[in-house]
C-alpha cells in the first residue's frame, strides 16, 4: 500500500457518494483518474488490504436485532479442530481464538446474527453438539456504544 | 423498523460482498436487477438516509497493512456505564464498543497501527477510570465474513 492507496482510502471510508459515477469526485481530488481508483481498489481487495468493498448494513435497523458473542471454553489441544467446525457454520460471521485472563476461561470467540436471541441460541445450540463442547455462554448486546468499523 | 420490498433486498444482498468496482455501479447494479441506474439510486438513498445501509466503501483489514487489533473487556458498575462508553468511544482506534450484561460487560475492540498504541490507550483508560480491563487479543482467526442473510 503506497501513500495514493492510503488517500483513496481516506477518501472512501466514510462511504463513496450515492449517485452516478460516484468515483469522480474523489479522483479530481487526488489528481488521477476514476479508473485508476477503481484498479488500485481493486488490488488492495486481491492484496487483502481490505477484506471487502461494499455495504455496511446497519442490521438492527432492517430487523436482525439478535447479536450473540459467543464463548467456548475449549481445551487448547482441540482449538485448531473445533475453531475450523465453528468458523463452517454458515451463521457464524466471526471466529476467533484468545488468550484465556484471570476469572476468564472462554478462548473461542463466535459471532452470531439474526433475527431473534432464539435462533442465535439455537445456532449455538447446533454447534455445541457438533463439536462436543458444552461449556459456553452467549452474551447478547444490548446497547451499542459504538460502530465505525476500521479507519485509517 | 424499515421496510423492504424484494427489490431492496436483493440490493443488499448483493452490495454486501459484489459491489462492482466500476465508473458506473449503480448503472451495473441496475442492468444486473432489471431496474434503471435512476432507481437503484432512489432506493440506496432512502436505504442510507432510514439506516439499513451505513456505509458502501471499504472494509478495512489491520492487519492486512500491518496493524494489529484486539477486543477488551471491563466490568464497569451499573452507574458508570454511560460514563466510562464515552471514555472509550473517544479513542478514535477503537472500533466497536457493546454493552453486553455479564461478569465482564462493556466489550470494545480497538484497532491501531501498532502493539504500542493499543497498551497507551489500555493504560490512558485504566488511570483514567480506575477500572481493570481485560485485553484478549487475537491468537488466531478461523473466519471473518460479516455477511447479513437479509430474509
Amino acid at each position: 500500500m503506497d501513500a495514493i492507496d492510503e488517500r483513496i482510502l481516506k477518501a472512501t471510508q466514510n462511504g463513496i457518494p450515492l449517485k452516478r459515477s460516484p468515483f469522480a469526485k474523489i479522483a479530481i481530488e487526488l489528481g488521477i483518474s476514476e479508473q485508476e481508483i477503481i484498479d488500485r481498489l481493486g488490488k488492495m481487495k486481491e492484496d487483502n488490504v481490505i477484506r471487502r468493498f461494499g455495504a455496511s448494513i446497519g442490521h438492527r435497523d432492517i430487523g436482525i436485532v439478535a447479536n450473540a458473542m459467543c464463548v467456548w471454553n475449549v481445551p487448547d489441544e482441540r482449538t485448531e479442530e473445533v475453531g475450523a467446525i465453528m468458523a463452517a457454520f454458515e451463521e457464524v460471521t466471526h471466529c476467533y481464538e484468545r488468550p484465556r485472563a484471570p476469572g476468564w476461561d472462554y478462548n473461542l470467540f463466535t459471532m452470531v446474527h439474526s433475527y431473534t436471541q432464539e435462533d442465535c441460541k439455537e445456532v449455538a445450540a447446533k454447534i455445541s453438539q457438533a463439536t462436543g463442547i458444552d461449556n459456553y455462554k452467549l452474551l447478547f448486546s444490548q446497547t451499542e456504544f459504538k460502530k465505525t468499523g476500521v479507519r485509517l | 423498523m424499515i421496510f423492504l420490498d424484494d427489490t431492496d433486498k436483493k440490493i443488499l444482498n448483493t452490495i454486501q460482498f459484489d459491489f462492482p468496482l466500476e465508473k458506473e455501479p449503480f448503472m451495473k447494479l441496475g442492468n444486473e436487477l432489471g431496474i434503471s441506474e435512476e432507481e437503484v439510486i432512489k432506493r440506496l438513498q432512502r436505504l442510507h438516509d432510514e439506516g439499513a445501509i451505513r456505509k458502501i466503501g471499504p472494509i478495512i483489514n489491520r492487519t492486512g497493512i500491518g496493524g494489529t487489533s484486539t477486543l477488551v473487556a471491563a466490568n464497569v458498575p451499573d452507574e458508570r456505564i454511560d460514563e466510562v462508553a464515552d471514555y472509550i468511544n473517544e479513542y478514535q482506534e477503537v472500533s466497536h464498543n457493546y454493552l453486553r450484561p455479564e461478569r465482564y460487560n462493556v466489550w470494545f475492540t480497538i484497532s491501531a497501527p501498532d502493539r504500542v498504541r493499543i497498551d497507551n490507550i489500555l493504560n490512558d483508560l485504566r488511570k483514567r477510570t480506575g477500572l481493570e480491563f481485560i485485553d484478549l487479543p487475537t491468537k488466531r482467526l478461523f473466519k471473518i465474513g460479516v455477511k447479513f442473510d437479509i430474509r
